[in-house]
């Protein structure tokens, strides 16, 4: 008799969680048993793991409550305009406005820009020369007044032309058409800065040296967002930032606390891509890593503003524990991890021994150091699969597991002239662990075919200036293997790849195209890119530099990396913009 | 428990012994004696014979569970052995005192020597500060130190070790006990100051018709001073008997060591006559027979009793107590015809 | 030696005559420091081949380009001579000094110990800042580590060998071996994450904003860096203690008549103390020069965790600000040491 009741029970059991599982499955597709719910006491469909990826979690209209972040480091500057920290240009929309923004979806819509200050995109000169940016009316800052076209103009020119405001890129000194233009801070006339015109209080004129395609791109960096020239203290400015956004500051102490509230004069029918649901946001600087993940799972804080993901300790929780792995997302982070083969140095000067290479590697095993599948997709491409216009394919496929084709590498090798494989030096940053871990992966790879690498570890401070990036050095020393990382400041197929892969931006120091690629064919089809103004059109050729590039056999991705966020029960409207990589912080609300 | 004692102070079969991982050390290992007001004992010995432990029993310092006490103390019609460790604390300091030696270590380095007296007396006196500090500058004065007003409220680093001494048995005398117990008072002094203190002990234990027990290693200490002497060897008394008794007829052999081995005046105080050779004996592993045998000169006249038994405390005539396996005849020969004409030809 | 100064009570002139010429011996020292410092993060780096560009590299951008790196080196003066800059941070302290912010200058008076490289911030009013978490840190934890430090080794002495001894000196072996690290991420995560009686890590709140936050949230740092300390007072107190009650005026106190408890307290305690108030003093200097490992593990915003911070991020004016403030405070605890001894112990002068 007892028995029977416990199997009876039991079977209650499993139907109950093959009702609630399919509920959740359908979010919110209603009408299921009704005996069941009482049990589950009305909780929330319980979001799975990397459901923020594909679709908003924890939709709410509630507003209200206190959204905190914390994060590990501090920031170079939480100044829009002299930051480089992929979250900040994040976050930083939460109180600045640029031209344009990213839409606000989860997956490949959100990497398409949208109108934010502007009211529409850039109008391009017949020559690709001149951008036109016509702002939308009534936009005010946090005091009242009206933003004004000379503001955006000013924040350029303070952002791209000063010694004191080093942190961010320099895009527009790079393309702007501003002569000798000395900064505002040693030429207090602005309108010496001949790079941007503002014809009225409305309209931004950006004045280009050579065509560039994707300027929009560059005005949705958070530095095109307006600063008045009267409320400019330079430095100082990430203490006193001026809101165009839904929060303004409230009080900041650098390296410790930054505090906003909501911004009366923002207003929501300007502004398709931003929330205002909490009434206050608490972000607190130097937190400890670890004990950031354990105040994440105890629900004391929201977001680890950083956006890359648990710490270790954290990662074996969430992996042990089913129930933690749903309140986790896996996303993508704009970066590629990967090897460059130096051209110049034997005898990877000899493409088939880069194929050998390629072939060689147990990409199984390299892409163990980033943490498993949960740290990245083995890589096959210079772009990344969230960079617009990233096609996949695959030149050298190692074996269906990945684990290499030795057979082939063989060849290759014989090929190369070196049947029985050679001694070559792989040059890593000696103090990111990661990083020796994949070198020594690699290491026992290519011993397989005979391939003896020796490690060789250099500072990570200098790696780019003296080591690495310094050709002189790379080919002195016989660095023929550099283990390396790029993520792009836009995602598209030029902002990823003109640095790496131009033979022209080869540098004596402080070069990325450390494999010293010097192809005619990639150098002109970015050219052709970055003049073709049909986007459809534009991201065929980034497709194709891409494939020129892995021709060369020069680049071998490991991984595309992703990280593991957490995503705590209390948080609202979660989802992962494709852009950072991270939640999309202007989303996020709080459970009271 | 036997009959009280008739005497102001008496031992009867006193053992301390102390258990410890090599064993059970016979500190005291069945001592008896009595003391009479106004009298002096001087126990004499090697150090490690058992002397100190003695007089630290008596004042019931060893009653913190450490050791093992047996026997019986009487002082003043009160046993102590038995009585509460609480009930023998209200004794200390009042009823019996104690002159440690070297008073620099056993004076407390932070408290001034003024402060030390005061608290002393105000233990066993409800007294105000005041009182009690004046009391202390006489006690000061008493004992022979200059100024005491003004010295009152030195610290004990301050002080000369004679002057440190004084003060020393101004503080033991604070609370005019009737027992007196004064272990190696003169060691770490001069001659001149050595008998300066002499002096003053006798002359403050007549003033105050105290029982008093000098302990030394030294039998030129004790030889003014003491009514009756006590010699100690391996936490056992070897022969006791009055001053003349100890002087004139010492009849056991460690006596005579003792006596030949006293630093005097007209001699270099390094030299020694009759240096008592080898060791004090291990008070865990005692030698079989007689524990002074293996040192002793004479133990070969026996007849082999001294490696074998025992020898028991008998009383030789009138008080004068011996613990030794010779023959009267023979030890009374020995001194007579080996010893006596030694020390008296130097 | 009757008519001399007692040294027992160091008369006014002979403890202002000391003060002054240690306080002398410690501009001296502060200043060594200093150069030292600084020769640590200049002459060394550039020793091994750094050039001003390679570490102004450091505080710029991402991809700065040649011309932001060398207005780095220009408004930082990394190329200038080592004497040069250590000359203008001296004369900072003294004069003070401007910094170009931008559009303006900021004015930093006297002392201006520069600012930081990293974030521009002026290092003073930031030590002063984080002074009072480091504070409120170090001294509530020393009044628990002396308190229960103290009283453990005392009664593990008076009861040597037993039980209570035992288990007393296994804990406290265990507290000095446990880093602070994991022993603060184990409190926090059992206290704060499991049981929620404590606030969890960043909790800190200035006592002049929140006293009852202010409490909460350093109850488990108190304790985590109290734990390591106590566990090492009551070792050296249960040692000290033991030799103490063997010394020769333990005997004669007990021989007074006195209590075992006034024996104890009054003439064995004062002698135990003194050795370890000495250690205390600079334990305690020590720390308020921050306490880099609670402060980092509870994410307390304090003088360490500045430090520490700075010294990762390679920022010399922060790393010598500190630097120089905790130099300050162990000086400052030795001199306090140095005559509260002498007010302690006689025998001990100031010289």
């Amino acid at each position: 008799m007892r028995k029977t009741n416990v199997l009876a029970l039991a079977a209650l059991g499993t139907a109950l969680t093959m009702g609630l599982a399919a509920c959740g499955g359908t979010a919110g597709g209603g009408g299921n048993t009704s005996s069941g719910n009482n049990a589950t006491g009305g909780a929330a469909p319980t979001a799975k793991h990397n459901d923020a990826y594909t679709k908003v979690v924890n939709a709410s209209d509630a507003k209200g409550g206190t959204l905190k972040f914390a994060l590990s480091d501090e920031p170079d500057s939480m100044d829009p305009g002299n930051t480089y920290y992929a979250w900040n240009w994040n976050f930083s929309r939460l109180y600045a406005r640029p031209l344009l923004t990213y839409a606000a979806e989860p997956g490949d819509a959100g990497l398409k820009l949208v109108p934010d200050l502007a009211e529409g995109p850039g109008e391009a000169s017949a020559d690709g020369k001149t951008w036109t940016y016509k702002l939308k009316k009534g936009i005010k800052y946090d005091d009242g007044t009206e933003v004004k076209a000379a503001d955006v103009k000013y924040a350029i020119a303070r952002s791209n032309f000063t010694d004191e405001l080093t942190d961010g890129p320099k895009y527009f000194a790079q393309y702007l058409d501003s002569g000798g233009y000395k900064g505002p801070y040693k030429d207090k006339n602005l309108d010496d800065f001949k790079g941007v015109e503002t014809p009225d209080d409305h309209t931004v004129v950006f004045k280009l040296k050579a065509p560039f395609s994707e300027f929009d791109f560059l005005v949705a960096n958070p530095q095109s967002a307006p600063v008045p020239q009267a409320k400019d203290t330079g430095v100082d400015y990430e203490k006193t930032v001026v809101s165009t956004g839904p929060y303004k500051f409230e009080s900041h102490e650098v390296g410790k606390q930054l505090n906003l509230v909501r911004n009366e004069n923002w207003d929501q029918a300007t502004d398709t891509t931003r929330k205002q649901m909490p009434d206050r946001i608490e972000v607190q600087f130097k937190q400890n890593a670890e004990d950031i993940d354990n105040r994440l799972m105890a629900g004391q804080i929201h977001v680890d503003l950083a956006g890359t993901g648990l710490q270790s300790a954290g990662r074996a929780k969430v992996v042990q524990d089913p129930a933690k792995k749903d309140s986790t997302d896996n996303p993508f982070t704009p970066f590629n991890r990967y090897a460059m083969m130096s051209t110049k140095v034997k005898p990877f000067d000899n493409i088939d021994c880069r194929k050998a290479v390629q072939y060689a590697t147990d990409k199984v095993a390299t892409q163990a150091p980033w943490g498993g599948p949960l740290g990245g997709d083995i890589g096959t491409t210079a772009m990344t699969p969230t960079t617009v216009g990233y096609k996949q394919f695959d030149l050298y496929p190692n074996g269906a597991d990945h684990k290499g084709d030795l057979t082939k590498a063989k060849e290759h090798l014989a090929a190369c002239g070196q049947p029985n494989g050679f001694e070559a030096n792989v040059a890593v940053r000696g103090d990111r662990t990661k990083e020796v871990q994949v070198a020594e992966a690699l290491q026992a790879s290519l011993d397989r075919v005979g391939i003896k690498l020796t490690i060789k570890k250099y500072p990570s401070g200098d790696w780019s200036a003296q080591y690495a990036g310094k050709p002189d050095f790379v080919h002195k020393n016989n660095l023929g293997i550099m283990i390396a990382g790029w993520g792009a400041d836009w995602p598209s197929g030029f902002g990823f790849l003109s640095q790496i892969v131009d033979g022209r931006f080869i540098k004596a120091s402080g070069n990325y195209n450390m494999m010293e690629l010097d192809d005619k064919a990639v150098n002109e089809l970015l050219d052709k890119g970055i003049q073709t103004t049909d986007s459809a059109a534009r991201n065929e050729i980034w497709a194709e530099v891409d494939k020129k590039v892995m021709e060369s056999a020069a680049f071998m991705s490991f991984v595309y990396e992703k990280t593991l966020i957490f995503r705590p029960a209390n948080l609202t409207n979660v989802y992962v913009h494709p852009a950072y990589g991270m939640y999309d912080y202007t989303w996020l609300g709080v459970k009271q | 428990m036997t009959a009280p004692s008739e005497s102001f102070l008496e031992l009867r079969d006193l053992r301390i012994h102390f258990p410890t991982e090599d064993g059970l050390v016979k500190s005291v290992d069945g001592l008896s004696f009595k003391l009479d007001r106004g009298k002096t004992l001087g126990i004499v010995g090697e150090s490690g014979s058992g002397k100190s432990v003695t007089s630290l029993g008596i004042l019931g310092l060893h009653k913190d569970g450490r050791a093992k006490i047996s026997g019986e103390i009487w002082l003043d019609g009160e046993e102590l052995v038995t009585a509460s460790q609480d009930h023998v604390r209200t004794l200390r300091g009042k009823k019996m005192a104690m002159i440690f030696q070297d008073p620099l270590s056993a004076m407390h380095p932070y408290y001034s020597v003024g402060s030390q007296i005061v608290e002393a007396y105000r233990i066993h006196h409800k007294v105000g500060k005041a009182v009690a500090r004046k009391h202390a500058i006489d006690m000061l004065g008493r004992v022979g130190i200059p100024q005491p007003d003004r010295r009152v409220d030195d610290y004990p680093h301050q002080f000369s070790g004679g002057m440190r001494q004084r003060a020393m048995i101004a503080m033991a005398l604070s609370c005019d006990p009737e027992l007196l117990i004064a272990d190696e008072p003169t060691t770490a002094l001069d001659v001149t100051v050595q008998a300066q203190i002499l002096d003053l002990m006798t002359d403050l234990q007549r003033e105050f018709d105290s029982a008093l027990i000098v302990i030394t290693h030294d039998l030129g200490v004790v030889a003014e001073l003491s009514d009756d002497i006590l010699v100690m060897y391996g936490g056992k008394c070897v022969e006791y008997g009055s001053a003349e008794d100890i002087f004139y007829r010492p009849e056991h052999p460690y006596t005579w060591g003792l006596l030949g081995s006293m630093p005097r005046l007209d001699r270099e105080p390094t030299e020694r006559l009759l240096p008592i050779k080898g060791t004090p004996p291990s008070l865990i592993n005692v030698p079989p027979g007689c524990a002074f045998n293996p040192r002793c000169g004479y133990a070969g006249r026996t007849r082999g009793r001294s490696t074998s038994q025992v020898p028991e405390l008998l009383e030789t005539e009138g008080g004068h107590l011996v613990r030794c396996h010779l023959p009267r005849a023979e030890r009374r020969s020995v001194w007579e015809n080996e010893i006596k004409p030694m020390m008296e030809s130097t | 030696m009757p008519g001399s100064d007692p040294p027992g009570h160091p008369g006014r002139t002979i403890v202002v005559a000391f003060i002054v010429r240690r306080v002398i011996a410690a501009v001296l020292m502060l200043a060594v420091v200093s150069m030292a410092t600084f020769a640590i993060f200049f002459l060394i780096p550039r020793a091994l081949g750094q050039t001003p560009e390679g570490m102004a590299s450091r505080y710029v951008g991402r991809d700065a380009t040649p011309e932001a790196i060398q207005g780095a080196v220009k408004r930082l003066h990394l190329d200038d001579p080592l004497l040069v800059q250590y000359g203008r941070f001296a004369k900072g302290i003294v004069a003070g000094q401007d910094y170009s912010l931008g559009p303006k200058k900021a004015e930093c008076p006297a002392p201006c110990f520069g600012f930081s490289f990293n974030n521009n911030q002026p290092v003073w009013p930031t030590l002063l800042d984080r002074l009072p978490a480091t504070l409120s840190l170090a001294l509530g934890a020393a009044v628990i580590w002396l308190v229960t430090g103290v009283s453990i080794g005392v009664v593990s002495a008076l009861r040597r060998g037993s039980v209570l001894d035992r288990a007393a000196m296994t804990v406290a072996l265990a507290g000095v071996s446990l880093p602070i690290y994991f022993t603060g991420l184990v409190s926090l995560s059992v206290f704060a994450y499991t049981l929620g009686i404590f606030p969890g890590g960043g909790s800190y709140t200035p006592f002049t904003e929140n006293p009852v936050m202010w409490f909460q949230a350093l109850v488990l740092p108190w304790i985590t860096l109290a734990f390591l300390y106590a566990a090492l007072y009551a070792r050296l107190t249960r040692a000290g203690m033991l030799e103490t009650m063997g010394e020769d005026y333990i005997r004669t106190a007990r021989a007074k008549g006195l209590k075992e408890r006034t024996v104890v307290t009054k003439h064995a305690l004062r002698a135990t103390l003194t050795p370890i108030l000495t250690i205390f003093g600079l334990d305690l200097g020590l720390l308020l020069g921050g306490a880099v490992l609670t402060e980092s593990t509870f994410s307390i915003q304090g003088i360490g965790k500045l430090v520490i911070d700075a010294i990762r991020g390679n920022d010399l004016p922060v790393v010598l600000g500190v630097t120089l403030f905790a130099a300050f405070f162990i000086v400052l605890a030795n001199l306090i040491v140095d005559v509260l001894y002498a007010v302690v112990d006689p025998r001990v002068r100031l010289s």
